[in-house]
């Protein structure tokens, strides 16, 4: 990908979008890099009890306190092997921040718009209602995640 | 210089530069009322405060200048710029005094009764003809006077007729009036103030506190790696960075938090003046003073706190000789008092004087058009004397120096809401009046015991902790001294000087899961409720620490068992734990205990929440109960309002015919007056008459016993007794048409889960408690928007009956969208409308629908639904 932009550094019609990509269960996802704040390794967590299954507790991030949301349970997933240390992506919403805890956080890519489409309708409701859409990479498919739906909780409660 | 003084010069320099901005956006927009009562409001702070101060000068002037902006409020005047020159003359005579005062500490000498006169003049309505103001005479400033034109500072108020915008006072010397401005205007007094304090916002000490955080967490972290190595070159350096960093730590925390008597210190000279302007008797008590607040909380109460008690001297307490004939002492007494309690803190205001007048605030209400005099019928006493805190209200018939004009008591509500508190009142007619304000917590900082359940620590905050005490787990045998706890049926309770101490585990009352400690002691926290104990098991104790509270995040905020989270000094998160919640959770605080006796099958109260239930008797001693939402109005009418039409009973009520039907079956003719509960939506009303109205009752709706005749719901456990609970719905048929048919059935089938779409609140609290009781598993929404939400959200119910006419997006269109995909496409889905002509029909079944049910019709919809569910339907 990134040789592609290289070649053809000037290609003005071609709308490119900057993702952070992360796995989680061997899927590769992307999040916009604008609405991260911050990448975090493995953090100790606080649980907090009585709180929906999907939120993992919270955690410092000097000094703030943010709410880690654990992206396996928020999309039906199996829970990681024994032992996986997880990163997380922190995000801002409504002025509150939140971690999302992925299986692991990989490099930035560049994308181009040609290479988007829609989610196939045959997607399952747990992936379809969290994600804006598909890339088509080289051998692999990036999903494009959410953040604000990911980590809007609060109607479902 | 005297530091009220001070204080009051650094307040009145911010409130003159915001008026300035504000005086001249609301000469671009006159209408904007939100700036006039700004204004309003910091005109008469600055009158009120130098009233008590003693500078006659000052309030004079800013009293006339409080009339003419109350005319442009009550709309008497309308804005104009010859209205809001003559205002920013007097603020800018107001600014001349302020800055004199802060060179001599005194008023300086001078006339402004020319002034004041044309403000007088122009609050009187003559404001086209403003009386050419002669020039003032320079009201002694301390620069030596030049040229009388160029002398008092910013002038507005002398060039003659049409006073706007002033070009820059006459000839003379060009340069003068800037150097003069600088000189006798806005900057002397800063200069002052200036010297002893700094306002910084309290953002950026908000940041402070959040790097000093950091930087201990890092010192930390350094040390614990140091500890490892002896004698390496960096043991010294760094005790002295971690010395410094705990002393910048304190002193960051020490900027934030005051005693609350800071904010009283005022107060005692208040009244002093207060008792001898009003010439009453008035004591002031202040307990709690060194309760500490949050500085910016502190900032926010001081001016509401101040109108209060002026408020309680004023209008609360009664002169020496009305007191003495209530047989009260000669001296009234006003008492502050501040204490932590639950997570907030409170702070009373309680005089023992009048009550606030019950009859007045309804007149006045009316008067102001904040309510009619039927809706002031329905209302309770306290819901009359809470018209107080509405904007323009006060009952003070003179307006005088010190209050009455109804800016305060609004004042004080704004001002306590923007820190996300609230204010209440209780009056009693001639034993006085407390106003009880509660401050979150949210900027506090508390002690808090931090303990350990089920693997977890938690911070449960000290001020709630009475004892902690150390037990025996059940089943093990005491030795010696220490307590045992032991179970009543499962509820544990433990033995506390001779008295019984109801116990919840930690563990299991947060589904903590962690396996019960193998050890065999484990620790009681006693903490206090309200009036109650509780005592709360936990497995381990630890230190206690001094925590800055912080809320949840909103998408815990319905966890009630936690008041707020911090992060200790390791760098940890913790939960802080609200023992009120928890009391709440279990009932402590609820007193009575209805849900031991539960039915599994009649529980349609899906959560634990309570309903109101009106309590009432009719035919007989057996108390009756409905849903207090589902009744419109509560009449008690003559008998002879009632008369017969076609042999029933109907009354003219609100220009309409209201059929009226007996509750027992029978009319009495006999009583004077008949009790009626009305229920009413939009076009239909029905009077049911009962022989009494009982009482209100707050408890869990659980039907035990569902369809035992017709017109009843059912029997529940409401206040320890086991009460009637009527069937809305059959009355309401009853009374407008005679379709029902006694045909129930019975609720045998497995629970099938309902969603009920419906905007009508009164629809939505019958539905759900007559298919509840019908042996549906019922939950209801208000609109199609947010039922499509719960589909989006992964809900899943075994039918769906919906609305047809709804605001927003309606029943037709809502069953397309069911339908066009997604899990619910093949749900049956049964509309409910007044409407059943059969194009109405068609349509719906176009649209989706299965079935088509009239409203009202209880045993159509039950059956209907059987029938739905009995065969799987596809779209």
């Amino acid at each position: 990908m990134t040789t592609d932009v290289l070649e053809r550094p000037d290609v003005g019609d071609e709308v490119e979008q900057v993702f952070v990509t992360l796995t989680v269960a061997d899927q590769l996802c992307g999040v916009p890099v604008l609405g991260v704040r911050d990448i975090l390794g493995e953090q100790s967590i606080t649980r907090i009890p009585l709180a929906p299954p999907e939120i993992a507790g919270s955690l410092n991030l000097r000094g703030r306190i943010v709410t880690a949301i654990d992206l396996r349970r928020r999309l039906n997933l199996p829970p990681p092997p024994e032992g996986h240390k997880r990163m997380s992506v922190v995000a801002e919403q409504g002025g509150e921040l939140y971690a999302l805890l992925v299986d692991q956080v990989s490099e930035v890519m560049s994308l181009k718009a040609s290479t988007f489409e829609r989610n196939p309708p045959t997607l399952a409701s747990s992936w379809a209602a969290f994600s804006t859409g598909i890339y088509r990479l080289d051998g692999r498919l990036l999903v494009v995640l959410d953040v604000a739906r990911l980590l809007d909780l609060s109607k479902e409660a | 210089m005297d530091d009220l003084l001070t204080d009051f010069l650094t307040e009145t320099n911010e409130s003159l530069a915001e008026l300035d901005v504000a005086l001249i956006t609301l000469e671009r927009t006159p209408d904007d009322a939100d700036t006039l009562s700004l204004i309003f409001r910091l005109v008469h702070t600055i009158k009120g405060t130098c009233g008590f101060l003693g500078l006659p000068r000052l309030e004079h002037v800013a009293h006339a200048a409080e009339n003419v902006l109350g005319k442009l409020r009550d709309h008497t005047l309308s804005v104009n710029p010859a209205i809001v020159s003559q205002v920013l003359a007097a603020l800018d005579r107001i600014k001349m005094i302020v800055a004199a005062l802060g060179v001599s500490g005194a008023e300086p000498a001078g006339d402004d009764s020319p002034l004041i006169a044309a403000l007088n003049a122009m609050a009187a309505g003559e404001a086209a003809a403003p009386a050419p103001e002669p020039v003032a005479p320079p009201a002694a400033v301390v620069e030596p006077p030049p040229p009388v034109a160029a002398a008092p500072p910013p002038v507005a108020v002398a060039p003659p007729p049409p006073p706007v915008e002033a070009p820059p006072p006459p000839p003379t010397i060009a340069r003068e009036p800037a150097p003069m401005e600088d000189a006798a205007g806005p900057a002397a007094a800063p200069q002052q103030a200036a010297g002893q304090t700094i306002r910084v916002t309290v953002d950026v000490l908000e940041d402070l506190m959040t790097l000093v955080s950091e930087l201990v967490l890092t010192r930390n972290q350094l040390l614990q790696l140091a500890r490892g190595q002896d004698d390496s070159g960096f043991t010294v350096p760094l005790q002295r960075l971690s010395h410094i960093t705990s002393e910048l730590q304190e002193g960051v925390m020490k900027t934030r938090m005051q005693p609350i008597g800071n904010a009283w210190n005022k107060l005692p000279r208040l009244v002093r003046d207060l008792s001898q302007e009003l010439h009453k008797k008035i004591e002031l008590t202040m307990l709690g003073a060194e309760t500490e607040l949050d500085r910016q909380v502190l900032e926010l109460i001081k001016d509401p706190l101040t109108h209060m008690v002026r408020n309680s001297g004023d209008h609360g307490l009664e002169a020496p000789a009305d007191r003495r004939a209530a047989g009260k002492s000669e001296t009234g007494r006003i008492t502050l008092n501040a204490f932590h309690e639950g997570g907030h803190i409170i702070l009373e205001i309680s005089d023992d004087g009048r009550g606030l007048p019950v009859e007045r605030i309804k007149a006045k209400a009316i008067a102001n058009n904040l309510a009619t005099e039927a809706e002031l019928a329905t209302m309770s006493d306290a819901q009359i004397q809470r018209f107080i805190f509405r904007a323009g209200f006060s009952t003070a018939a003179q307006v005088s120096a010190v209050s009455g004009r109804g800016v305060g008591m609004d004042v004080v509500k704004t001002n306590i809401e923007k820190i996300g508190g609230t204010i209440d009142l209780k009056s009693i007619p001639g034993q006085g009046t407390t106003f009880t304000i509660k401050i979150p917590l949210t900027l506090a900082i508390v002690s808090a015991l931090i303990v350990e359940a089920g693997g977890e620590r938690f911070a449960i905050p000290q001020l709630s902790v009475v004892e902690l005490v150390r037990a025996q787990r059940e089943g093990e045998q005491a030795n010696g001294s220490e307590s045992v706890i032991e179970r009543i049926n499962d509820t544990p309770v433990l033995r506390l000087r001779d008295r019984l101490l109801p116990l919840v585990s930690l563990n299991s009352l947060l589904s903590l899961g962690g396996e019960v400690r193998d050890e065999r002691g484990a620790y009681i926290v006693v903490t206090q409720v309200g009036a109650s104990l509780l005592g709360i098991i936990v497995d381990k104790v630890f230190d206690t620490e001094e925590i800055v509270v912080k809320p949840v995040a909103p998408i815990l905020r319905h966890v009630t068992m936690f008041s707020g989270n911090t992060i200790l000094g390791d760098g940890s998160v913790i939960m802080i734990l609200d023992p009120n919640g928890i009391a709440r959770g279990t009932g402590v605080a609820a007193g009575g205990d209805s849900k031991t006796a539960k039915s599994a099958m009649t529980d349609f109260a899906r959560s634990s929440e309570k309903t109101a239930m009106l309590l009432f008797r009719a035919g007989g001693d057996q108390k009756m109960a409905v849903p207090l939402g589902l009744v419109a109005r509560l009449e008690d009418v003559p008998r002879d309002k009632i008369e017969i039409s076609c042999g029933n009973p109907v009354m003219q009520y609100r220009g309409k015919l209201m059929p009226l039907v007996p509750l027992s079956g029978v009319v009495d003719t006999e009583r004077p007056r008949q009790p009626l509960l009305v229920f009413a939506d939009k076009e239909h009303a029905m009077g049911l008459m009962v022989d009494e109205i009982v009482d209100v009752v707050e408890d869990r709706l659980e039907i035990e016993l569902a369809g035992a005749r017709p017109g009843l719901l059912g029997t529940a456990v409401i206040a320890g007794q086991a009460i009637d609970v009527l069937d809305t719905m059959y009355w309401l048929t009853q009374a407008s048409q005679d379709w029902f048919q006694d045909a129930r059935q019975e609720a045998q089938q497995r629970r099938s889960s309902l969603l009920i779409v419906e905007d009508s609140d009164f629809f939505r609290q019958l539905l759900g408690p007559t298919l509840g009781a019908a042996g549906f598993e019922v939950r209801t929404v208000a609109g199609a928007e947010d039922a499509l939400r719960l589909r989006d959200a992964g809900a899943m119910f075994d039918a769906i009956v919906s609305d047809i006419e709804m605001p927003g997006m309606d029943g037709l269109e809502f069953a397309r969208t069911v339908r066009s995909g997604g899990p619910w496409a093949s749900l049956p889905m049964i509309a409910l409308t007044a409407h059943t002509e059969p194009q109405q029909v068609e349509a719906g079944r176009d649209a989706g629908f299965t079935d088509y049910v009239t409203k009202f019709n209880r045993d159509s919809l039950v059956s209907s639904l059987r029938e739905c569910l009995a065969e799987p339907v596809a779209a």
